[in-house]
């Protein structure tokens, strides 16, 4: 509690500092106001990215209307409903699905209302419906993961996939790119894939009948960090050593996964930075400032393994 | 045949073709073995993961049967998994006060809902649809919507993981729960009383019946159940997970409760059956998991198109009306 006081003392204050600092530069920030419509708060990654997108506004003086969807597409079609009538400047957008979001985002472009996207994108008929979209590309993060597996297995290796939430855009891109990777290296193959649906229990229930359904296992490869350490659990109790016995591969780069991965039982991790505050409102302020933009801006992911893990570990924030 | 034991010829016969369709395509789903002093295998997986689905059902047959429906149980486990992990990482309380606390809370997140159904009259879907929204809501504020790992807590770690009678723990526990309702409710006249307030309430009162007091426990004992299955799943990724601890589980819950042939207008109920239809949702969600086609995987978007299909045919099985339209004896009424 007296922690949480603190960091929550510190924040204020730094923000407090960082205000004054750039008090001048925004200046005209005051009257702007952005709608941010967020998925939910299911993992410490999504929070983490909250968190970076709400102290980035207080820092630019741009009053945020902030709403979480509790990961249902309805309520984020309702929370963009809301901003188009209160005639915010700007959208903000982490759209949980990919489709279905057509008839309110044209409903924001008639209003002239840009949409911002951050970390997933939309299927969309008329690109011009979303002014950019920020965002890692999963598709690099899954063929990242794919090659560091084929190097530490000399390209032989019995894998079994955890995927993510059906129909999820990071699930679709990390499937794809890993099987581009593996696809280089006949002696890798996916033996078996199921959803861990992203989350721990999940991803431990599934792992824990991979492991009794037959067939050699090499290494597992999870589409997030959470659903790998359920996996890690159920390799540990199935009597098998996670990391050595089985290779773990995720992608994400929580502050958990560096733990395991500085206790040698998760090997690597593709980094998906969430920071995406800084990179979101200099879109917001170039579009409503009526600048073109590029449809995409990617963020750059890393890799963290086991060598690199203690090294970093300390300055994760998220 | 008894009514009870005929109800529950169409689910034993579902779980029995489940289990046949493992045995001609899955053979290692029967494989069972010895390691590390406890029985391992996919049948053992299976009782073990049914069992927070399974306790929740067996409260939730019981509201049911009082022609209600509890749809807070999900978000009880999560309040039940946040407020253990806040008490034993944030306050350092040790294990046991701090399952005794948190059983308490569950119990009274169950009362609550009872208070409001009983007392106020409030109809059970709304009234427990608050409390759905607001326990997660609740367990979320509690962990500030962050996973909280539970550590260096064996007991606690015990209750999702640990072994007893050479099986894991929580069948033992699931076990304790179906014998303790099936007693309170075939060994006294409790279950009477249920089946009595749920057939018809306004018969029930004049003749006497606390129907209040009857719905107030029923809600009570959901609760309390939830707040066990929270503290199991918690337990087993030794982990308070607010956001997805329990998630749908209140449906899954009540899928258990029908296709063990309890009927949502109340009255009648078949706990037995509850607990069938428990294990048939798991045996289901095993069998995806291990079915491999061609050496492939089931795909993950047919999931629940699948669990649609086998509960549909289950339903149908069940159904009076269609079984005469088949065998040609016409429908009644």
């Amino acid at each position: 509690m007296i922690r949480i006081l603190q960091i929550t003392i510190v924040c204020i204050f730094s923000t407090a500092v960082l205000s004054v600092d750039t008090k001048n530069s925004f200046a005209d920030n005051k009257d702007l106001t952005v709608g941010f419509s967020q998925i939910g708060a299911e993992s410490g990654w999504r929070t983490a990215e909250t968190k970076s997108i709400r102290s980035e506004a207080k820092k630019r003086g741009v009053n945020l209307k902030f709403s979480d969807a509790q990961q249902k597409q309805e309520n984020q079609i309702k929370a963009l409903g809301a901003f188009i009538a209160q005639n915010v400047d700007a959208i903000i957008l982490a759209p949980v699905v990919e489709t279905g979001w057509e008839p309110i985002l044209k409903k924001a472009h008639r209003r002239g209302i840009p949409v911002i996207l951050v970390d997933r994108g939309v299927k969309v008929t008329n690109d011009d419906l979303y002014t950019t979209l920020i965002a890692s590309d999963f598709v690099a993060e899954g063929r990242m993961a794919g090659d560091w597996l084929a190097a530490k297995t000399g390209g032989k290796a019995n894998i079994v996939e955890l995927q993510g939430t059906p129909g999820a855009a990071p699930a679709i891109d990390r499937k794809k790119g890993f099987e581009q990777a593996i696809a280089k290296h006949p002696g890798m193959k996916i033996t078996k894939s199921q959803t861990g649906e992203f989350t721990r229990a999940k991803g431990k229930e599934v792992m824990e009948a991979f492991l009794k359904s037959g067939g050699e296992i090499d290494a597992v490869y999870a589409h997030n960090d959470d659903m790998a350490l359920g996996a890690i659990q159920a390799i540990e109790e199935a009597g098998k050593k996670p990391g050595v016995d089985i290779l773990v591969v995720s992608i994400d780069g929580v502050k958990p996964a560096f733990e395991s991965m500085v206790e040698g039982k998760l090997n690597c991790t593709v980094e998906c930075n969430p920071l995406l505050g800084p990179a979101a409102f200099d879109a917001v302020e170039q579009a409503v400032a009526g600048k073109k933009l590029p449809k995409n801006t990617i963020v750059q992911d890393k890799l963290f393994d086991q060598s690199t893990a203690k090294d970093v570990i300390d300055s994760r924030q998220y | 045949m008894p009514e009870s034991l005929r109800k529950l010829t169409w689910p034993l016969a579902a779980l029995a073709v489940l289990l046949l369709f493992n045995a001609l395509l899955n053979p290692e789903f029967f494989s069972l073995h010895f390691a590390e002093g406890r029985l391992t295998g996919s049948l053992v997986d299976v009782l073990d993961r049914a069992t927070p689905v399974l306790l929740l059902s067996l409260g939730m047959t019981l509201v049911i049967a009082t022609a209600g429906v509890d749809l807070s149980v999900g978000a009880v486990m999560a309040m039940a998994g946040s407020i253990s992990a806040v008490l034993l990482t944030d306050v350092g309380m040790p294990v046991l006060p701090t399952l005794l606390i948190t059983l308490l809370a569950s119990l009274a997140a169950g009362a609550w809902n009872g208070l409001l159904v009983s007392m106020l009259g409030i109809q059970p879907i709304v009234a427990t649809l608050i409390l759905m929204v607001a326990g997660r809501g609740i367990a979320q504020l509690l962990t500030d919507g962050q996973i909280i790992p539970i550590e260096g807590h064996p007991g606690f770690a015990y209750l999702g993981g640990g072994t007893l009678f050479f099986l894991p723990v929580t069948i033992t526990i699931a076990l304790a729960a179906a014998l303790f309702t099936a007693i309170a409710v075939r060994y006294t006249a409790l279950g009477l009383f249920i089946e009595s307030a749920g057939e018809n309430p306004t018969a029930s009162r004049y003749a006497g019946l606390n129907v209040r007091a009857v719905r107030l426990l029923v809600y009570t004992l959901s609760g309390l159940f939830a707040g066990v299955a929270g503290l199991i799943y918690a337990s087993d990724i030794t982990a308070a997970d607010a956001n997805n601890a329990g998630l749908y589980l209140e449906l899954d819950a009540i899928l258990a409760v029908v296709i063990g042939g309890t009927a949502l207008s109340g009255g009648r109920f078949f706990l037995a059956g509850s607990i069938i239809g428990a294990l048939i949702i798991q045996t289901l969600g095993t069998t995806i998991l291990m079915t491999q086609i061609g050496g492939q995987s089931i795909p993950a978007e047919w999931n629940l198109i699948v669990k649609a299909i086998v509960v549909l045919v289950v339903c149908l099985l069940q159904s009076a009306a269609l079984r005469q339209i088949l065998t040609g004896k016409g429908v009644r009424g």
